[in-house]
């Protein structure tokens, strides 16, 4: 079995800032990290070759130094990695990144099992370039994933949806996205750094996966950014110092919930 | 360079560093008097083009238009998700919004509904705003799968050629309006806040969140159609139904492709709580310091006729379950009241709450940014405050 599991770096919003003077992102001291949840993903395939054995290789579309999360998943226990850079992709939006990542893979094998996703990455958060690449390659599609069993060429997984659990069957191939309702992802262990580290990792652009230039980056992006403003802030209203007298405060607090129809 | 999303004319660039300060993306630099791109940064959005102002910057589009006339294609859809015949509310949520985007645009507004016996929903549909109900009405549509509702709708794109479809951002909305989009070979833009009609061109500006709610980018699909947007539930209210309005419904007999997935179980608790719905949310953070204190918000919750809430460190720390998570990774929420218990209010929660009607705060910590947006934010020990208010409600009921 081949599983593929895509991975994006991604800045970690938590200490992302606005600006206030420039309105710009403030992003000096920002560490970059693996999007959280293509850890559960990268887990997901991970449990999977420890059960039936199988080859996990990364996939990542970024800069030059991107090769820093696909080094963290191969310390972690994936066999191997592709980075895929090139300033052709510059710009893209979900339909070029899916289109780019279709044609990686499609490089990589002509028999790709499993390819995971992330369910969403935690700066863009569209969800939507797992569902896209399952669109280019033409192959089975399955949201929210929680837990994955394979047989043979059959799988069966447990989705996360809006109301409840769904347990669906399928055949692979098949492009899944994981949720973090799934398995806690497992630590790199030492020898799985010192050997990721030392890992040669082709790097790909967009003549080595045959991607046509006016389907890539920018040129190949239906949609256009035509403005980008720092969110209005809202003021905030009453403010009171409850730790005096906690009764005061919850005496407002009832006020206004009476006020409002509903205590 | 010639790939690059934006050319700097050399002779041009007087280095006044203008476009330094306007790039939000940290994707050009001096080098010497010269403005220089470093284009593996750039994400194209050309605020440094306007922010030049000797235009020496200049976007490099080369974008071919769809082939096909952008003219051919007419009206607004809204696509209608309904779960057993019930349609969901978000679909109520964006026809008012649809509606109002049709009367700007001077054009048609239409709700799609995909499904087995759902042709009683068309009425609803037309009283929500809708002048016409595309229905497909067949057994294979009775379950969700990818695969079936992308064909189908595809079909309908094909046939009917939208200008503009909107979706809800569900766990089904934005998955298969993801392959749609891909299939169309048009832009999707996902979670949209705002939507308007450019008053010039016409074209839909998709206002969005991006960075957790640092940004908001305005986005649009000037040459594809047709232009597609998901908004997440709760992000527009629904106007009220007008029974007297007239809409026309119409059938459409589709051939199918076969699923290639099949639902073989689907477990819905009843017990589980949907806080997307919830009028009251009574919310705790990691200022309640372990599971065991998210018991005295069940109980206050269950005393105002609310349901329990958590930023994500409680679901991080293994205290309950993410379904019910509020903020960005979680769900979006939109009650008449919420209350934050020991909520600082990263910018991730802040995304998914700040829409309720009222907001009130209990930290103990006075800077915390929930006082930002808190109608009533009180600075306290919620310890003390929430067995109060418990003990005050109860005694009430007595």
């Amino acid at each position: 079995m081949h599983i593929i599991v895509c991975v994006k770096q991604v800045p970690d919003t938590t200490n992302v800032r606005i600006n206030p003077e420039t309105n710009t992102l403030m992003r000096e001291g920002v560490e970059s990290i693996m999007n959280p949840f293509d850890e559960y993903a990268l887990e997901e395939a991970l449990r999977l070759k420890d059960a039936h054995g199988a080859r996990v290789t990364v996939i990542t579309m970024g800069p030059p130094q991107a090769d820093v999360v696909l080094r963290e998943a191969m310390a972690r226990g994936a066999d191997d990695g592709v980075l895929l850079t090139d300033r052709a992709f510059a710009g893209a939006d979900t339909l070029a990144t899916s289109y780019a990542i279709a044609q990686a893979i499609r490089k990589l094998t002509s028999r790709a099992d499993l390819i995971l996703f992330g369910k969403q990455a935690i700066d863009g958060d569209t969800a939507q370039v797992g569902p896209g690449v399952s669109e280019f390659l033409n192959c089975a599609l399955v949201t929210y994933v929680k837990s994955i069993c394979v047989e043979g060429d059959r799988f069966t997984v447990e989705t996360q949806m809006d109301e409840g659990v769904d347990v669906i069957e399928g055949r692979l191939p098949a492009v899944m996205t994981v949720v973090k309702e799934a398995a806690v992802p497992r630590f790199a262990s030492l020898s799985g750094w010192m050997a990721a580290k030392k890992a040669a990792i082709p790097r790909w652009g967009a003549q080595d996966v045959g991607a046509a230039p006016e389907a890539c980056g920018l040129n190949g992006s239906p949609t256009k950014v035509v403005k980008i403003f720092a969110p209005p802030v809202k003021t905030g209203g009453t403010r009171m110092d409850g730790r005096e007298e906690p009764s005061a405060a919850v005496e407002q607090i009832l006020k206004l919930l009476h006020e409002k129809g509903v205590a | 360079m010639a790939d690059a999303p934006i050319v700097i004319d050399p002779a041009a660039c007087k280095g006044c560093k203008k476009c330094i300060t306007a790039c939000p993306f940290d994707a050009l630099y001096m080098q010497g008097k010269l403005a220089v791109l470093k284009p593996e940064e750039c994400r194209a959005c050309n605020a440094c083009v306007k922010a030049c102002p000797f235009k020496a910057i200049t976007a490099n589009v080369q974008d071919a238009p769809q082939s096909g006339g952008l003219k051919d294609f007419k009206g607004v859809w809204v696509f209608a998700e309904q779960h057993r015949g019930q349609v969901q509310e978000v679909a109520y949520e964006l026809l008012s919004t649809g509606r109002r985007l049709a009367n700007d645009r001077g054009c048609e507004l239409a709700a799609v509904v995909l499904g087995h016996q759902v042709a009683d929903s068309a009425a609803h549909l037309i009283a929500a705003g809708a002048d016409k109900v595309y229905v497909v009405d067949q057994p294979e549509l009775a379950e969700y799968e990818a695969d079936v509702y992308t064909d189908a709708l595809n079909q309908l794109i094909a046939r009917h050629k939208p200008e503009v479809i909107l979706a809800g951002a569900t766990a089904i909305g934005r998955a298969f309006f993801a392959k749609v989009a891909v299939r169309a070979r048009t832009g999707l833009t996902a979670d949209c806040t705002a939507l308007a009609i450019d008053k010039q061109t016409y074209l839909l500006h998709q206002t969005r969140p991006a960075f957790g709610g640092n940004i908001m980018a305005t986005i649009m699909t000037p040459n594809h159609r047709p232009q597609m947007a998901t908004v997440r539930p709760k992000v527009f209210k629904m106007s009220p139904p007008d029974s007297k309005r007239q809409g026309q419904t119409l059938l459409e007999a589709l051939k199918l492709v076969a699923p290639s997935t099949r639902i073989v179980r689907s477990e819905r608790n009843a017990a589980s709580v949907n806080i997307a719905e919830a009028e009251v949310i009574v919310a705790g953070g990691r200022g309640l310091k372990k599971a065991e204190n998210l018991e005295q918000l069940k109980r206050l919750a269950g005393l105002l006729g609310g349901v329990v809430g958590v930023s994500r460190a409680c679901v991080d720390a293994g205290w309950i379950t993410a379904s019910h998570q509020v903020g960005q990774t979680g769900k979006t929420v939109c009650p008449k009241i919420y209350l934050a218990f020991g909520i600082s209010g990263a910018i991730q929660h802040l995304e998914g709450m700040r829409a309720a009607d009222t907001i009130i705060a209990v930290n103990s910590d006075p800077n915390a940014p929930i006082f930002g947006v808190a109608d009533l934010g009180i600075v306290g020990d919620l310890f003390e405050i929430v067995p109060l208010l418990i003990d005050t409600l109860e005694g009430r009921q007595r």
